[in-house]
């Protein structure tokens, strides 16, 4: 059938630059470039370009422009291109369309209308550089209440912490969905940078089990690699419930992705599809939850926190405190912005809430019931800087979650064609052709330079507000402004307005 | 009964009134010191009995154990004179669960290694999502029948079904839905409309009759079952249509 849908890019060539060297064509991996050897010419196929610009950051001449397509369309605000192509694949393929990363809609994005406090005159601000600036962050269940000993021990049996040098973590990406070379990166810049990474739900790759200090490992619906070994290996176990691209469904790895490698961390034979279903069918209620913490804690001999993760959805508040009460010692919330590798876009774009309202509403229910100190508060979906970083924080997240920024540092341009497995970035793919542009050693090194950034940042921020420690910024929503923002959503976000 | 009495050295533990973080670590402590036979008498609800163990243990229960019985465990042998409860051999990984009784729901899920045998029947979603790797090929084996959704999802290992006492008309509904991997093998008849879309029904072929003697054998002697007279009736074979079952409802 021929398709009746647009080029979404034009590629162009400065013809004078072009070397011919074909850099481009063994760059990009949907197809896009060629040697036209009549004309003696490199040749763009535009309709294949995706926009990761693969070929143009790599052609050593700087001759290739990636420009969309400027192809218009009778203005109707109605009818934006977006929905009439996305019902041009429909009736060319009749399926569920799919896409990768995370919502790119115009939902509002309260972190862009908070802002943050600093001291001016009446209490003095403090200079990270010179002064002791503190980002240690313990993830794990507090004691109701600190009582000290003779020796001002503590006397409360304290449940197991996590320490994290800096409150960042790299969120949940499964090998399968992502290279083991991005799986490495993340694990070694992790334990380089003393935080944590997550496996996902995809296994663990025996090469990766010297990293179990700094790992978190996953227990999904699926329950992929999930054996002894892999439980006893970790420093935290995650059940996942949901994730914030698609919350309230399942995933599907494609039996194209499925290689002899994944295939063996997954526990499944090659080539099959690994099915993760919508629910876990041990869990359909609180007490269910429970059973499972509880069994996995059992199984870990309660030496590990278990975590719990849920996407952000309408009565998250309410779930949460279930969370915390089946025995959840880390919740992580996953909102609106969420990445994944592969979901339905229409799901990815209409399920699910901001996630500054879920952790704004999740913390204070908490607070009210007098159990915000029995689990910590991970948060992720859409965590672009160290900004959003310490206004999560503000809200009352202990430690917040980066997967597309991490992503992002080792050359993700989002071109959100994840669910293809041809990711020319060697990021999302299990091609092996296409997974060795990612070298591990350069990989953690650009991790953990971002996680440098970020920190330093932090303290910058946290200096200006005259604080010296995370933890005193942890859940001060006085140090939070609205701009731009309805009663309503303040009332949610338990923040005044600015200016008042 | 036969087994405790004949060895003189299992660790006979009561216990009632032990809650079960306490039974467990018990349990776990045992193991770990090379004790390779515990007998737990009066067993009432506690939960997690044999969780992750990974030692070549013998545990005879009498009684009631709880939820998740032998979830995520790693080589024992459990015994359970009496009904096992919901989650019995989640996720578990190596070792037998023999119930000489009926056994709830969501029996073996997500199991990707060992074995299971229940006398009689089992509650919904038996054998849900079974998987195999290699040399690791889950067995589940029900002597009465299973209510709906069993073996859905199943992605590898063998699920049997017996209809022994009087229950060979399974009246089970979904049966192997989302099935993309694995075997179910069926005593007695089943409707077309019972059957999950994704599920083909067969003859047993040579091959499968080899594979479902050794299992019956091993059912017949827990259980003091004739294997001959079991083996001795219609059998049907129902396995995944497709690998990939969801492979053609995305696009990009």
């Amino acid at each position: 059938m021929k398709t009746y849908l647009p080029p979404k890019f034009l590629v162009t060539r400065d013809l004078a630059k072009c070397i011919r060297c074909e850099v481009c064509v063994n760059q990009c991996s949907f197809d896009n470039h060629y040697y036209d050897a009549d004309d003696d010419e490199m040749k763009s196929r535009s309709e294949n370009c995706v926009g990761c610009h693969r070929c143009v950051t790599f052609c050593p001449t700087g001759a290739l422009t990636v420009r969309r397509n400027p192809l218009e369309y009778r203005e109707n605000y109605n009818w934006r291109p977006e929905f009439i192509e996305d019902i041009i694949k429909q009736a060319e393929s009749g399926g569920i369309l799919l896409t990768g990363m995370g919502n790119d809609k115009g939902q509002r994005i309260y972190w862009d209308h908070l802002v943050l406090n600093a001291s001016q005159v009446t209490n003095p601000s403090i200079d990270p550089l010179r002064e002791p600036m503190e980002l240690t962050t313990y993830l794990g269940r507090k004691p109701d209440r600190v009582t000290l000993g003779p020796d001002l021990n503590l006397e409360a049996e304290l449940a197991p912490q996590v320490r994290l040098e800096v409150p960042i973590m790299f969120t949940a990406i499964s090998y399968g969905a992502v290279s083991l070379n991005v799986h490495e990166s993340l694990a070694r810049a992790a334990t380089e940078a003393g935080t944590l990474w997550n496996t996902g739900e995809g296994g663990l790759h025996p090469k990766l089990y010297k990293y179990g200090r700094n790992t978190i490992v996953q227990v999904a619906s699926g329950r992929f690699g999930v054996h002894p070994d892999y439980l006893d290996v970790a420093r935290v176990v995650e059940i996942k419930i949901g994730q914030g691209a698609k919350p309230g469904i399942g995933g599907h790895l494609p039996g194209e992705k499925v290689s002899a490698e994944v295939s063996s961390t997954r526990m499944i034979p090659q080539g099959t599809d690994a099915l993760s279903p919508a629910p876990q069918h041990d869990i359909y209620s609180i007490e269910d939850l429970a059973q499972l913490i509880y069994a996995l804690k059992e199984a870990t001999h309660y030496t590990k926190p278990v975590s719990v993760k849920i996407a952000a959805v309408h009565n998250s508040a309410a779930i949460a405190s279930g969370m915390v009460r089946a025995g959840a010692d880390i919740i992580v919330l996953d909102g609106l912005r969420g990445a994944t590798g592969a979901a339905p876009k229409i799901i990815r774009d209409n399920v699910g809430i901001p996630i500054e309202l879920a952790l704004a509403s999740v913390d204070s229910r908490l607070r009210h019931e007098g159990i915000r100190s029995r689990a910590s508060i991970v948060i992720s979906g859409g965590i672009r800087n160290s900004g959003d970083v310490a206004k999560a924080i503000a809200l009352g997240a202990d430690a917040v979650n980066i997967g597309t920024a991490a992503l992002v540092a080792l050359g993700c341009r989002l071109c959100q064609q994840c669910h293809t497995g041809k990711c020319a970035w060697g990021i999302c793919t299990s091609d092996l052709f296409l997974t060795k542009r990612v070298n591990p050693d350069i990989g953690a090194r650009r991790l953990v330079n971002l996680l440098r950034g970020w920190s330093l940042e932090l303290k910058e921020m946290l200096g200006g507000m005259g604080i010296n420690a995370i933890e005193s910024l942890r859940g001060n929503r006085l140090h939070l402004r609205g701009v731009g923002l309805t009663d309503t959503e303040l009332d949610i976000l338990g923040v005044r307005m600015a200016g008042s | 009964m036969k087994n405790s009495q004949r060895n003189n050295h299992a660790v006979k533990i009561d216990a009632s009134g032990i809650y079960y973080r306490d039974l467990n670590a018990q349990l776990r402590e045992l193991a770990s010191n090379g004790t390779r036979k515990i007998e737990l008498r009066n067993v009432f609800g506690q939960r997690y009995i044999g969780t992750n163990l990974n030692k070549p243990v013998e545990i005879d229960i009498f009684g009631t154990p709880g939820n998740d019985l032998g979830a995520f465990m790693d080589g024992p042998r459990l015994a359970v004179h009496g009904n096992a409860q919901d989650g019995c051999g989640n996720t578990m990984n190596n070792g037998e669960i023999i119930v000489h009784g009926h056994a709830g729901d969501i029996i073996g899920l997500s199991a990707r290694g060992g074995k299971i045998f229940i006398r009689d029947s089992i509650g919904y979603r038996g054998g849900i999502h079974m998987k195999e790797y290699q040399a690791k090929k889950p067995v589940l084996v029900i002597g009465g029948t299973a209510q709906d959704f069993l073996g859905e999802y199943m992605a590898g290992g063998v699920l049997v079904l017996l209809g022994l006492n009087g229950c060979q008309f399974h009246k089970a509904r979904f049966i192997g839905t989302g099935m993309h991997g694995g075997v179910i093998y069926l005593r007695g008849s089943i409707e077309s409309h019972q059957l999950g879309k994704e599920v083909g029904t067969a003859d047993l072929a040579e091959g499968d009759w080899q594979i479902l003697k050794k299992i019956i054998a091993e059912f017949a002697a827990h259980f003091d079952y004739d294997a001959d007279e079991i083996l001795n009736h219609k059998f049907i074979k129902l396995f995944p249509l497709w690998l990939r079952p969801y492979g053609r409802i995305y696009t990009g």
